[in-house]
């Protein structure tokens, strides 16, 4: 499959993880949305590794690797990203513990 | 022997800083002490200078103090040039200035410590000036004194600096002043474009570099200046003005010394002048509207002083006929003895001023010779000197002039003659107003009437016989004499003109001018001891009184509209023109920072939009730069 398929479909998952940080107040949907960000730059790591991996190996170039460079890149994102879950899950639960609410709009009140 | 001549401006130069930097610490005694004695050590060394030069017959050497201005092109040296010319106004300076030094430490006394202090300090640096413009070695130097005795004018003009009429008198003449000045200041420069040289020597010695125009032009604008400082038309008016200053001021500066810097310059550059017939035309017709317009203004004034300015403004006309039909030593001459009785005259009327309380309307006055005999006598001998009454030296100086303006041309001697009548009328009329008659003031005015104090009467006296004997250094050949000062003179005015006359002609002329004087004399006693002008004078007295509106003439024509257009620059082009445009710059910043400041909402929703759309706009810029400057290059 050509790679423009790829770099679309994850544009367009970013495109729909930006639109929904900036329009959803509801904190959990935004959290999600960030990781549909995060995703959609992994899909692409992996499609760019991928095709790399493919052209050189057509070029009959000698040192070629493995084409798992990008693959790892994702690896580790998704470790950070679960670590980053965990934390912020954790605060939106003491979010709502305190405010009863999960309204990011109605945490201004460190605003000025 | 030669660094003597550096004591003479040195002199006046500490009395000044003493005066002035310790004049509120200074009794009065002591103020008065160090004015007139710096003053009077000045003209024993003049004195001294003065037989140096005599004996040797020719300038002394003198070397330069130190470079004043050196660049590739040309340098100009602090140098002082003494020979006969400027020993001989050394002496005028120091001498007058002296006596009316003396005069002033009585006619002051009113002021307080500081403010006489002040006065004296001013004095001294104003002959500290004026020695400078005499003995400068070059155009240069001649300037820097000439821009000081202006200076000093100004600030002694504008003594009572309270009174705000006085103030404008003092602006007025400094701006006068600074018209004459751009003149000279502009001859300076043609000078040095085309000879590179501004020393008297130097220029000289190398007139044939010039081209008759430069020379015409160069004398011209020197002119102007000598119109500026000497109160020639069109740039009289601000010496009558100027007599708002104290009285012994308008002696020295008005009478005596300043005013007569521009015959002194004149006189310099004699060689310069006799190479223009132009520039000889205009300052002889200058001379002569000047010398009879002002004459005619003196008749119907009221002031003590303002005839007297205008008598001045009218002597010095005299000077400039004598300069342009080239009679320089008949210039100088009237110089000397206009300086003895034009400050005899001044410091008299500063006399009766003194007794009166500051009276100075001589319709108030009338019987005063019982009362100031002193003054009456000193001032009478005056009156008959500058009326051209032989033996006294006003005869002299101005039958010289008149018989060199006959050589010239009998029109000018004729207009020079009516005006020595009306000369001799006005002044008379001022005499006999004051002194002859009953006395008009007020009783308590009677009552204290008292002759001035001895440092008061002496200057008077011995001016009085200067007035009457100067006449002697320059008897013409026809009546015997040998005219010293003429052969004196003779090495530094070296183009002066001899004029051929019959001797028959010439006592024709010298009785011609005598008798007319004396009938005026005669006319103007019988008419005005008896029964003064009191009255408001109407038809053609009424426009002589209001000075030929000259002065309304100069404000509707360069006054009100130089402030027209001063006003139209302050409230237009600064007001909404300069200052809108500063003020708009504030208020553009203040405005957009108040509208960016929106921006920064608080709510992180708005900035992650803000880097969303920039980064939007970011990758449109990045993939389609090409297009953009393609763009741009189609603009611009």
């Amino acid at each position: 499959m050509p790679i423009q398929y790829y770099i679309a479909f994850a544009a367009t998952l970013f495109c729909i993880g930006v639109v929904g940080v900036l329009t959803r107040r509801n904190a959990i949907i935004v959290f999600m949305c960030i990781e549909l960000m995060l995703n959609a730059v992994n899909l692409l790591l992996v499609a760019f590794s991928k095709m790399h991996h493919a052209a050189a190996l057509a070029g009959g170039g000698k040192n070629v690797t493995t084409g798992v460079e990008g693959q790892l890149f994702v690896f580790f994102i998704m470790v950070v990203a679960a670590a980053e879950v965990s934390v912020g899950l954790a605060i939106i639960v003491m979010m709502y513990r305190n405010v009863h609410s999960v309204d990011v709009n109605f945490l201004n009140r460190l605003k000025n | 022997m030669s660094k003597l001549v550096y004591l003479v401006p040195l002199f006046p130069l500490l009395g000044f800083l003493i005066n002035g930097l310790f004049r509120k610490s200074l009794s009065k005694g002591l103020i008065g002490v160090i004015g007139s004695g710096a003053i009077l050590a000045s003209f024993i060394v003049s004195l001294v200078l003065f037989f140096d030069v005599k004996s040797a017959g020719a300038a002394l050497p003198v070397e330069p103090l130190f470079t004043f201005i050196n660049t590739a092109s040309f340098k100009i040296d602090f140098a002082f040039q003494v020979d006969q010319l400027s020993s001989l106004f050394l002496l005028i300076i120091t001498g007058v200035g002296f006596l009316i030094h003396l005069y002033s430490t009585a006619y002051m006394h009113e002021e307080t410590e500081a403010h006489f202090g002040r006065y004296f300090a001013y004095l001294n640096l104003f002959v500290f000036s004026m020695l400078l413009l005499v003995l400068g070695a070059n155009y240069v130097i001649m300037f820097i004194g000439w821009e000081g005795v202006g200076l000093c004018s100004y600030l002694l003009i504008g003594y009572w600096f309270k009174n705000s009429e006085y103030n404008y008198a003092a602006t007025k003449a400094f701006v006068m002043n600074r018209i004459g000045d751009l003149g000279f200041l502009l001859a300076i420069f043609w000078l040095l474009s085309k000879l590179g040289a501004v020393s008297f020597v130097e220029v000289f010695t190398h007139l044939d570099k010039l081209t008759p125009g430069d020379i015409t032009a160069i004398t011209v604008l020197l002119f102007v200046g000598a119109m500026g400082k000497s109160a020639q038309i069109p740039l009289y008016t601000w010496l009558p003005d100027a007599m708002a200053g104290p009285t012994p001021v308008s002696a020295l500066i008005h009478a005596a010394t300043m005013v007569t810097a521009g015959i002194y310059m004149v006189a310099r550059s004699n060689a310069l002048y006799s190479l223009s017939e132009v520039a000889q035309h205009l300052v002889t017709i200058i001379g002569l509207a000047t010398a009879l317009f002002s004459a005619t203004i003196a008749l119907r004034q009221n002031d003590i002083k303002k005839v007297l300015a205008y008598s001045t403004v009218s002597q010095l006309g005299y000077m400039f006929i004598g300069l342009g039909v080239g009679a320089y030593t008949g210039a100088v001459f009237h110089v000397m003895t206009h300086a003895f009785f034009k400050a005899l005259l001044f410091l008299g009327a500063g006399s009766v001023i003194h007794a009166m309380h500051h009276e100075q309307d001589i319709r108030k006055m009338g019987g005063l010779r019982k009362y100031l005999p002193t003054t009456h006598w000193t001032f009478l001998a005056g009156c008959i000197a500058i009326a051209g009454i032989p033996p006294l030296s006003g005869f002299f100086s101005k039958d010289e002039i008149l018989a060199a303006a006959y050589a010239k041309n009998p029109v000018y001697w004729g207009l020079g003659v009516a005006g020595a009548a009306l000369t001799a009328f006005y002044m008379f009329r001022l005499y006999a107003t004051t002194f002859l008659g009953n006395f008009r003031g007020t009783h308590e005015q009677e009552h204290h009437l008292h002759e001035s104090p001895a440092a008061m009467t002496w200057p008077l006296i011995i001016l009085a016989v200067l007035s009457i004997i100067a006449g002697f250094v320059g008897v013409p050949e026809v009546l015997g004499g040998g005219h010293m000062l003429r052969s004196f003179l003779a090495p530094v005015l070296v183009t002066e003109h001899h004029p051929e006359i019959e001797h028959s002609t010439e006592y024709m002329l010298m009785g011609v001018s005598v008798a007319l004087a004396a009938i005026a004399i005669i006319i103007a006693i019988n008419k005005f001891s008896k029964k003064p002008q009191l009255e408001e004078p109407a038809g053609f007295g009424k426009v002589l009184a209001d000075k030929w509106y000259v002065d309304e003439l100069y404000d509707a024509i360069i006054v009100k509209p130089l402030n027209a257009f001063a006003g139209f620059l302050k409230n237009v082009v600064e007001k909404s023109g300069i200052d809108g445009i500063v003020n708009g710059v504030g208020r553009f910043v203040q405005y957009s920072a108040r509208q960016l400041r929106l921006l920064q909402s608080g709510q992180v929703g708005s900035y992650i939009l803000f880097m969303v759309l920039s980064m939007v706009v970011f990758f449109l810029v990045y993939w389609n730069q090409a297009m953009i400057t393609h763009f741009f290059q189609k603009i611009f």
